[in-house]
C-alpha cells in the first residue's frame, strides 16, 4: 500500500540516500529554527497586544532572544525527582518531541525541483498516504503527554495528562472527520496531489482552495480541533497554569521541558501547514517574475499562509479565556463532531451527485 | 514538652474512588499564601478546607507597642491592595475616640482617595481573576490603569503603594500642585477603559460559560457565612456601609449601589465592574468644588504643627517634640469602626486605657469573612471552579491573616 515516489529512471539507490539526507538536514533546521521564532513571534505579537514591547534585549528587536532561551534551557540544572518512574519520565519528552518532528517530514512545501539533473519533491518523503500517516504520528503523541503525567507521580501532573489524554483523544475525531470532505472531493490522501487539485481559478479570480469550494465549515472545524490537539488557548487546560500549574510537565525542568515546549510548537506548525495543504491551497498562488522568483513564490506562498495560521493562534491566545473540563468535552463531542459528520454527509452527496 | 506548634491540617480521602489533592500555599491562583486541602472525586471537589495562617504578620499585636500615629503605617500592610482604607478606617475610629473635627476639605480628599483605591484595587482584581479563567491580556489592560492610580497616590504621598496618607486628624501634606488635574485626566479616560475590559469579557462566551452559574451562593447561606462587601451583594443583599452607614462625608456624595440576584461568579463580577465606574463617578463629583481650608484638625495637642510654624513659635516647636517623643493619650474607651473596603466591610477595633499607646486593635477583615464562603460556593463543582471562586471573592492574604 504505501508506496515511495521513487522514480528509478532518475535516481540510483545511493543519489536517494544522499538527496534524501540533505533533505533531512534540511527540514530540521528549517523546522527548529521556525519552532523557536514561532516562540519568539508569539512572545513579540502577545506583548503588543497586551501593551508591551515583548523580548528586546537580546539582539535588535531581540531576535537573539531565543538562542538565550536554548542556552538557558541547557544551563539549567536537571532535577530529576526521585519519586519518578524513571524510564518513562525521561522516555516521554522525547517521545513527544521525536514525534513532533517526524509528522513534519511527509508535509511538501513545494513543487518539484531539479537540482544539477536530480529531480526532487520539496518535501522528505513523498508518500500515498502522507495524510493518513501524519494523522497517525500526532495520534501517538498523545502517549508522550500521558506517559509523563504517570510517570511523573504528582497529582497536578497526573490530573493534566489525564485531561490531556481525554482531549486529544476526543478532538482527533473531530479532526479526522472534518478532513473526509477535503478528501471525498480530491479522492486522494496524497498531500501532493491534494494541493495539485486546488490551483486554478474559479470564475476568474477566485482560487480553487478547498475552503471556497464548500469546505468552509470544515475548516473551522479543523481549526477548533486542531487548536485542542495542540493544547493551545482556549483549550490548554491540560497545563493550565492557573488550575494545574503547569499540568503534565510540572515536575519536569532544563531540556526535558524544553522538549515539551518545543514539540507543542513543532505540532503547531504541523497543524498550520496541514491546514495550508488541505484548505488554503498549499502553494498555489500569484506567480510572476524572473525564473528564480518563480522558483522562490511557491514556498514563499506556503510559509505565508502557514505564519497566516500561526498568526491566528497568537491571537486568540491574547483574546480569549479558557474552556472549562466538561465544557471542552461537551463542545468537541456535542458541537464539533456534529457538525464535523454533518459537512462528511453534504459533502459526499454532492460529490455523488456531480458525477 | 509542650506542644510548641500546630500541625498543619491534614485531609484524609474518605471514600474509595477520591483522592486529597493540595493546593497552595505556593500556588498560581490561590492569589498569595492561602493553601487550599481538597477532596476530589476525579476533578469534583467533594470537600474544601482553607489553611490560613501562612502571611500572618503579627500587625494587630505590634500596634499595642506602638503611639497611636505610628500604628498607621502598620495598617497599610494588612490589606496591601487598598491601603488607604485601612488607613482610613483606622483614623477614623482613633478620631472617634478623641472627638476630632475634620475640617471638609480633608474629608472631601479622603472620599477621592478613598473611591480611586477602590478603583485601584479592583482593577487588580479584573486582572487576576481574568488571568485565572485564562484571559491573559485583561490583566495587563488593568495593570496599566492601575499604574495610572498609583502615579496620583505618589503624588500626594510620595508612596505608590504603601501611602499612610491619611492621619489622625487630617492628611499628612497638602496635595501638591496639578493633582486634580491628574485626577480629572484620569476620571474622564476611565470610563472607556472599563469598557474596553467589558468587550473582552463580559460578552465572551467563553467567560459567560466559566462564570454563570458557577459557585452560587446563596442570599441565606451569604448572611449565615458571614460574606460581606461585593460578594454579599451580588447575591442580592443590599447593604454598603458608604450609603448605610456614611463616614466621612460620603452623605454628601450620588453613588448607586450594584446589585444581583443571580449569586454566582459572573454576578460578582459584574457587580464589581459596575462599582468601577461608580466608584469613578464619585471621583468626578469630589472633583466638582472640593472646600479650601485646612487640611488638618486645629487640635495641636494630636496634630503636628506645620514645619513654617515650629520654625517660628515656640508652643509649636514643644508640641511637636511631645507628639512625636511622648505621643498623645486617648481618652479610654474602645470603639468599633467599619468602612466599606473594596472587599466589604472592614472594621477596626480600638480598645484605649487612656495611655498614648492602644491597648487593643483588631482589624475585622473582609477577606476573612468572605474566605469562609468558599467551600459552600465549591462543593460538587470542579477545580476549575475552584479557582474561579476564589477569583471571585477577592481575598488578600495579608488581610486574612494579618
Amino acid at each position: 500500500m504505501l508506496r515511495l515516489y521513487v522514480e528509478e529512471k532518475m535516481l540510483s539507490i545511493t543519489t536517494f540516500v544522499i538527496v534524501s539526507v540533505i533533505k533531512i538536514v534540511i527540514a530540521l533546521a528549517v523546522l527548529l529554527t521556525a519552532v523557536a521564532y514561532t516562540v519568539w513571534l508569539e512572545r513579540k505579537l502577545v506583548g503588543r497586544i497586551q501593551n508591551r514591547w515583548g523580548p528586546q534585549r537580546v539582539g535588535p528587536f531581540g531576535l537573539l532572544q531565543p538562542l538565550a532561551d536554548g542556552a538557558k534551557f541547557i544551563f539549567k540544572e536537571d532535577l530529576t525527582p526521585p519519586y519518578v518512574y524513571k524510564p518513562l519520565y525521561i522516555a516521554a519528552p522525547i517521545l513527544s518531541l521525536v514525534l513532533a518532528l517526524t509528522s513534519i517530514s511527509l508535509v511538501p512545501i513545494g513543487n518539484w525541483v531539479t537540482v544539477r539533473g536530480v529531480r526532487t519533491p520539496l518535501e522528505i518523503t513523498d508518500v500515498n498516504i502522507g495524510l493518513l500517516i501524519i494523522l497517525g504520528i500526532t495520534s501517538l503523541s498523545v502517549y508522550g503527554v500521558a506517559l509523563a503525567g504517570w510517570s511523573s507521580n504528582s497529582k497536578y501532573s497526573l490530573l493534566g495528562s489525564l485531561r490531556a489524554s481525554a482531549q486529544m483523544v476526543s478532538y482527533e475525531i473531530a479532526l479526522g472527520v472534518s478532513l473526509v470532505g477535503v478528501l471525498i472531493m480530491s479522492g486522494s490522501l496524497n498531500l501532493r496531489e491534494i494541493v495539485d487539485m486546488q490551483g486554478g481559478h474559479m470564475a476568474g479570480f477566485i482560487p480553487r482552495w478547498n475552503i471556497f469550494r464548500g469546505q468552509i465549515v470544515a475548516f473551522f472545524v479543523y481549526l477548533a480541533a486542531a487548536f485542542a490537539e495542540t493544547n493551545r488557548v482556549p483549550f490548554d487546560l491540560p497545563e493550565a497554569e492557573t488550575e494545574l500549574v503547569a499540568g503534565y510537565h510540572t515536575e519536569y525542568s532544563s531540556m526535558k521541558f524544553a522538549m515539551f515546549f518545543m514539540a507543542e510548537y513543532a505540532n503547531m506548525i504541523t497543524a498550520a501547514s496541514i491546514a495550508t495543504l488541505l484548505f488554503l491551497g498549499g502553494w498555489h498562488g500569484p506567480l510572476g517574475g524572473p525564473w528564480w522568483l518563480q522558483a522562490i513564490l511557491p514556498v514563499f506562498w506556503f510559509a505565508l499562509k502557514v505564519f497566516g495560521f500561526i498568526f491566528l493562534y497568537i491571537w486568540i491566545r491574547g483574546t480569549l479565556p479558557r474552556f472549562r473540563y466538561d465544557q471542552l468535552m461537551a463542545f468537541g463531542w456535542k458541537f464539533l463532531f456534529p457538525i464535523a459528520v454533518a459537512n462528511v454527509l453534504v459533502t459526499s452527496l454532492i460529490v455523488a451527485l456531480q458525477k | 514538652m509542650p506542644q510548641m506548634f500546630t500541625p498543619s491540617p491534614t485531609l484524609e480521602a474518605t471514600g474509595p474512588s477520591t483522592m486529597t489533592l493540595n493546593m497552595g500555599p505556593q500556588h498560581p491562583s490561590t492569589h498569595g499564601v492561602l493553601r487550599l486541602l481538597l477532596e476530589i472525586d476525579g476533578e469534583t471537589v467533594v470537600r474544601l478546607m482553607p489553611d490560613i495562617g501562612f502571611l500572618h504578620t503579627g500587625i494587630e499585636k505590634t500596634c499595642e507597642a506602638k503611639f497611636y500615629q505610628q500604628a498607621v503605617p502598620l495598617t497599610d500592610r494588612i490589606d496591601y491592595l487598598c491601603p488607604l482604607t485601612n488607613n482610613l478606617c483606622y483614623v477614623l475610629a482613633v478620631e472617634r475616640l478623641l472627638g476630632l473635627e475634620i475640617p471638609p476639605r480633608a474629608q472631601w480628599l479622603r472620599v477621592m482617595l478613598n473611591e480611586l483605591t477602590r478603583i485601584n484595587s479592583h482593577l487588580v482584581w479584573l486582572g487576576t481573576h481574568a488571568l485565572d479563567i485564562g484571559a491573559m491580556s485583561v490583566f495587563l489592560y488593568c495593570f496599566r490603569e492601575r499604574e495610572d492610580t498609583l502615579r496620583i497616590f505618589e503624588m500626594v504621598s510620595g508612596q505608590r503603594m504603601m501611602t499612610s496618607y491619611f492621619r489622625i486628624g487630617g492628611l499628612a501634606l497638602e496635595p501638591p500642585l496639578g493633582m486634580f488635574d491628574t485626577v480629572r485626566k484620569f476620571v474622564n479616560r476611565f470610563p472607556s477603559r472599563v469598557d474596553e475590559y467589558e468587550n473582552l469579557l463580559t460578552a465572551n462566551p467563553i467567560w459567560l460559560r466559566r462564570t454563570k452559574g458557577v459557585a452560587y451562593l446563596a442570599p441565606e447561606d451569604a448572611i449565615a457565612l458571614g460574606a460581606t462587601g461585593p460578594t454579599l451583594r451580588a447575591s442580592g443583599v443590599d447593604i454598603d456601609l458608604r450609603r448605610d452607614m456614611p463616614y466621612t462625608g460620603y452623605e454628601k456624595f450620588q453613588f448607586k449601589v450594584p446589585i444581583s440576584h443571580d449569586g454566582d461568579v459572573f454576578a460578582r463580577y459584574i457587580v464589581r465592574v459596575e462599582e468601577l465606574r461608580e466608584s469613578n463617578e464619585i471621583v468626578r463629583q469630589t472633583l466638582e468644588g472640593v472646600p479650601e481650608g485646612p487640611i488638618k484638625a486645629d487640635a495641636p495637642k494630636i496634630v503636628l504643627p506645620d514645619r513654617e510654624k515650629m520654625k517660628t513659635q515656640m508652643e509649636a516647636l514643644i508640641y511637636h517634640f511631645k507628639i512625636v517623643t511622648e505621643g498623645f493619650p486617648v481618652p479610654a474607651g474602645e470603639v468599633y469602626q467599619a468602612v466599606e473596603s473594596p472587599r466589604g466591610e472592614m472594621g477596626y477595633y480600638v480598645v484605649s486605657d487612656g495611655s498614648p499607646k492602644p491597648y487593643r486593635v483588631h482589624v475585622r477583615a473582609p477577606s476573612f469573612a468572605n474566605l469562609q464562603a468558599l467551600e459552600t460556593m465549591c462543593k460538587g463543582r470542579l477545580i476549575a471552579d475552584v479557582v474561579a471562586a476564589i477569583g471571585s471573592i477577592d481575598i488578600v492574604l495579608g488581610e486574612v491573616d494579618r
